[in-house]
């Protein structure tokens, strides 16, 4: 039954008035998403099993007489869907009023994660400032907690369960959980105790995945204030081999984040500690700014001194022992943390400037 | 590694040995995880109780460096049971007889009696992954990083061919390369054997073959291993440059490596920071650090990405390749003139095999696993499907071996070191970043509790911890991570020099340096650090 030519199934069913071709076991979400219409969602995350719970999302089918939520609703030969009605925007307008009465009035900085401004776009989107409904809330912040990477500000939390879902899910960690239900709900940890004392590896998932920035980067959050427009640079992660794909944060001249790239072929919107929040040796204070050359023989200091100067050092020291000793006593050791192009010259330098292969890298210790 | 990491999800069985994979390749883990969730069953073979063993269908806890026994016990398992894959064996391989004979020796009761597993446990392992559909192996340095390294790769490699897990998605045999680009180092040919593209030096025809690409005849006789190097300084090595390696701190046995670097009469260092390798140096030059410089990583299963400059290097930062071309050109070697790393990669591309098929606009969404040999290739994400390299897989009959050191009166414990999740290496990178300092700011050696109450040690005490070439000062953390008699440290912190203590002995085909094991002794400090 399948069409070969683009490996849909052939059944078809018709949305917005036009008649598309699913694959079987899409949802209704899904085909809509491949026609790029705008269906507004705030508890899916497409990593994700489908949830249903903040109701955004539903669409009217016909035949059945409540709308359904396009998520969690599997596509069918024959339906009639529509995803854009003055009902269903009326009934999104409510639920969006409803959700945004459980948040303080606040600017989210997009410092705080990736999907942080899910929930400000949507309020803007639907007129929904809090107003029409007032009352309770759910969750509480819990500014105690000394770690310095997840800001916990429960208070934005809108009970969509991401953040718990995305650490079972696709971490395996299942190190958040939910305590209570209703304006009770809770998202926490263990014993309702810090990060740092539960099963987190601070992998920064549930940052990323928070649409109202209530779980956030404290790393990135430091510069708030920093000025110019935040910007992303496709790169790869430079710890282990796994080579996860990330987005470099920057603000003018300076890294204010990293970010993981949901599609990385490796890691597919997934990082460690390290390649989340271990980004701020780049612009240490520390760095080597300026080559160094060491004065007065081997007990001697180094001291700074141009580029010509210690360029022009470098190669008569090499030169010298070359005229000395012969080709074969020098060598070099290429780095395995560095790109190819380094390691690449490195072995050049040796080969094409000493005609030997005395060179190594660090793969044996 | 053979096989893709997207493979991992895929296996039905996964035999995870001297790899901490939830702590050194964390994203790679979840993705076990996954297939664990799907019903894949999993191995573990590990001497501590690492996270990933908590996990295990069948948890081996092998004594540091008895892996060979271990390996051994399975395959004789295998064939016991009949578990074999026949027709792989024949279609593809060689000298099974001569492996299968080997094995017999190996019965679980003697593996037991050297690695301290249980016997019942090898064999649960053993049919477990023998009768596997699609048995996949992951390693890391806890196989390789021993006097037995090639002889631990190799008894795997039996278990590979005897159950033709090899060659199909979701097989394989992976190792889980450590760095984020030293399969490019080698692919780049920073190597004392083989040229760019894993080509050898000692072939002419490679050596003619360069020849005509750089205009330089370089020797047929492959160089020295950096051991051997470190080993012959101020001897026959007088001169070194070091590009990206805190050498001082990351080498086993710190004073031979220290005392090395400073008998040269030149010494080159090419770093982001003032490491204390760095500090030895006649000349420091400052390198574009991550984030400031393009260029391209290859990762763990072959596949080479781009990484890109988002903002401009720090100070007078330059890149690598242009402070190498510089100097180069400054002592006349020909074929320098790059001026971009594009360039410069597309060089490379030009010169190995494995590469010919890429340049630095196609590997710009890292769509390709090498080899791509030539251009329009998709590339090759499972290796060995339907021949080897060499033609037929090559069965071995390693022996089992004693480590380089093995417990005595005078040094009783077990000393194995590693990595932790929130640090990498010598901490030039993680030392200086706020969270993961948090998460770990201080060296710990992980001891059994059993034992810091038999040895008078405190759990957050000071110890002595002594091996044949050194000792040092270290604070004791009471973990049942840990097995009784063997104690685990990492090397990344330079206050705690735990690399002065290893350096036991080095494979001898590899040069890798068997970092895994060593024997110390451990006593109660009677003061704290200064």
């Amino acid at each position: 039954m399948s069409d070969d030519t683009n490996g849909y199934e052939l059944s078809l069913l018709e949305l917005d008035g036009e008649e598309l071709k699913f694959r079987a076991g899409e949802t209704l979400y899904e085909v809509a998403q491949r026609r790029n219409k705008d269906v507004p969602t705030l508890c899916y995350d497409p990593r994700l099993e489908a949830f249903g719970a903040c109701r955004l999302c539903v669409v009217e089918v016909d035949g059945i007489r409540n709308p359904v939520a396009s998520c969690t609703t599997k596509a069918q030969a024959g339906m009639v869907v529509r995803t854009k009605t003055e009902a269903l925007e009326k009934h999104r307008k409510t639920l969006m009023e409803l959700v945004v009465s459980e948040n303080p009035e606040a600017t989210i900085d997009p410092l705080r994660g990736m999907a942080s401004q899910e929930l400000g776009v949507l309020a803007e989107r639907y007129g929904a400032d809090g107003s029409r409904f007032q009352g309770k809330h759910s969750g509480s912040s819990r500014p105690d907690d000394p770690n310095p990477m997840i800001g916990r500000d429960y208070d934005h939390c809108i009970s969509c369960y991401r953040c718990v879902r995305v650490c079972a899910e696709q971490e395996g960690d299942y190190a958040i959980s939910i305590k209570n239900r209703g304006f009770g709900t809770q998202i926490t940890v263990e014993f309702d105790g810090f990060l740092s004392d539960s099963a987190c590896t601070f992998c920064g998932q549930c940052v990323q995945t928070c649409p109202t920035g209530a779980l956030n980067d404290l790393r990135a959050r430091k510069h708030e204030d920093t000025p110019g427009e935040l910007e992303a640079t496709r790169s790869i992660c430079p710890y282990c081999g796994v080579g996860c794909s990330v987005d470099i944060m920057t603000k003018e001249d300076t890294v204010v984040a990293v970010r993981p790239a949901m599609d990385g072929p490796a890691n597919e919107g997934a990082l460690c500690v390290k390649g989340q929040f271990g980004w701020e040796w780049i612009q240490n204070p520390e760095r080597l700014t300026k080559p160094l050359v060491r004065k007065g023989g081997k007990g001697g200091e180094l001291v700074e001194a141009t580029w010509e100067e210690a360029l022009e050092r470098a190669a008569q020291g090499f030169a010298q022992v070359r005229d000395t000793h012969g080709r074969h006593a020098v060598y070099a050791v290429a780095s395995g943390r560095a790109p190819h192009e380094s390691a690449y010259s490195v072995q050049k330098f040796i080969r094409a400037g000493f005609m030997s292969n005395l060179v190594d890298n660090c793969s044996r210790a | 590694m053979s096989n893709p990491l997207a493979d991992m999800e895929l296996p039905d069985v996964i035999f995870c040995i001297g790899t901490n994979m939830t702590e050194t390749h964390p994203v790679a883990a979840t993705r076990l995880k996954k297939a664990m969730r799907r019903g894949a069953k999993l191995i573990v073979a590990d001497p501590r109780r690492i996270p990933l063993a908590q996990k295990a269908d069948v948890y081996l806890p092998l004594r540091v460096g008895s892996d060979v026994a271990l390996l051994g016990a399975m395959a004789h398992v295998i064939v016991r049971e009949g578990l074999v894959d026949r027709e792989f064996i024949e279609a593809r391989t060689e000298d099974y007889e001569a492996m299968s004979q080997h094995v017999t020796k190996f019965t679980p009761e003697w593996a037991e009696s050297i690695s301290g597993v249980p016997a019942r446990d090898i064999e649960a392992a053993a049919i477990l992954y023998g009768k596997a559909e699609r048995g996949a192996i992951y390693y890391t340095l806890g196989i390789t990083e021993h006097i037995c390294g090639v002889d631990n790769v190799q008894s795997l490699c039996n278990l590979v061919l005897m159950t033709g897990n090899i060659g199909r998605e979701g097989t394989g045999i992976n190792p889980m390369r450590g760095q984020n680009n030293i399969q490019g180092a080698g692919d780049c040919g920073a190597l004392p054997n083989n040229y760019p593209g894993f080509q050898p030096v000692s072939d002419p025809a490679n050596q003619a073959k360069f020849k005509a690409a750089w205009g330089v005849e370089v020797d047929l006789e492959p160089g020295m291993t950096k051991v051997r190097a470190l080993e012959a300084c101020g001897d026959g090595i007088q001169a070194m440059l070091i590009c990206g390696e805190n050498t001082v701190v990351s080498d086993p046995d710190r004073k031979h490596c220290e005392h090395a670097l400073r008998s040269l009469e030149h010494l080159v260092v090419i770093d982001i920071f003032l490491t204390e390798t760095a500090a030895l140096a006649d000349v420091v030059l400052p390198a574009a650090a991550w984030g400031e410089t393009d260029g391209v990583f290859a990762n763990t299963e072959r596949r080479p990405q781009r990484v890109r400059q988002a903002v401009p290097p720090m100070g007078e930062a330059k890149p690598d390749w242009w402070i190498i071309a510089q100097i180069a050109q400054r002592l006349g070697a020909p074929g320098f003139e790059w001026e971009s790393a594009k360039d410069v990669f597309n060089e490379l591309c030009s010169v190995s095999e494995t590469y010919a098929g890429l340049d630095w606009d196609l590997v710009a969404e890292g769509r390709h696993h090498w080899p791509v040999p030539e251009k329009g290739h998709p590339g090759t994400p499972v290796l060995h499907v339907g021949e080897f390299l060499r033609g037929r897989g090559l069965f071995k009959t390693p022996e089992y071996r004693d480590p380089a050191e093995t417990v005595d009166d005078e040094y009783p414990v077990w000393l194995t070191t590693g990595r932790r999740l929130a640090h990498y290496h010598t901490r030039t990178m993680t030392g200086r970043s706020v969270g993961t300092q948090f998460l770990v700011p201080e060296e710990l050696v992980e001891v059994h509790p059993d034992d810091v109450r038999d040895w008078k040690l405190e759990d957050g005490g000071f110890a002595v911890m002594a091996s044949r070439r050194g000792e040092i000062l270290v604070k004791v953390k009471a973990t049942k991570q840990s097995p009784r008699g063997t104690v685990f440290c990492s090397f990344s912190f330079g206050d705690v020099p735990v690399n002065t203590l290893t350096g036991s002995g080095y494979d001898p085909l590899t040069d890798t340096a068997e970092l895994k094991v060593c024997t110390v002794n451990i006593e109660a400090a009677s003061t704290a650090p200064a």
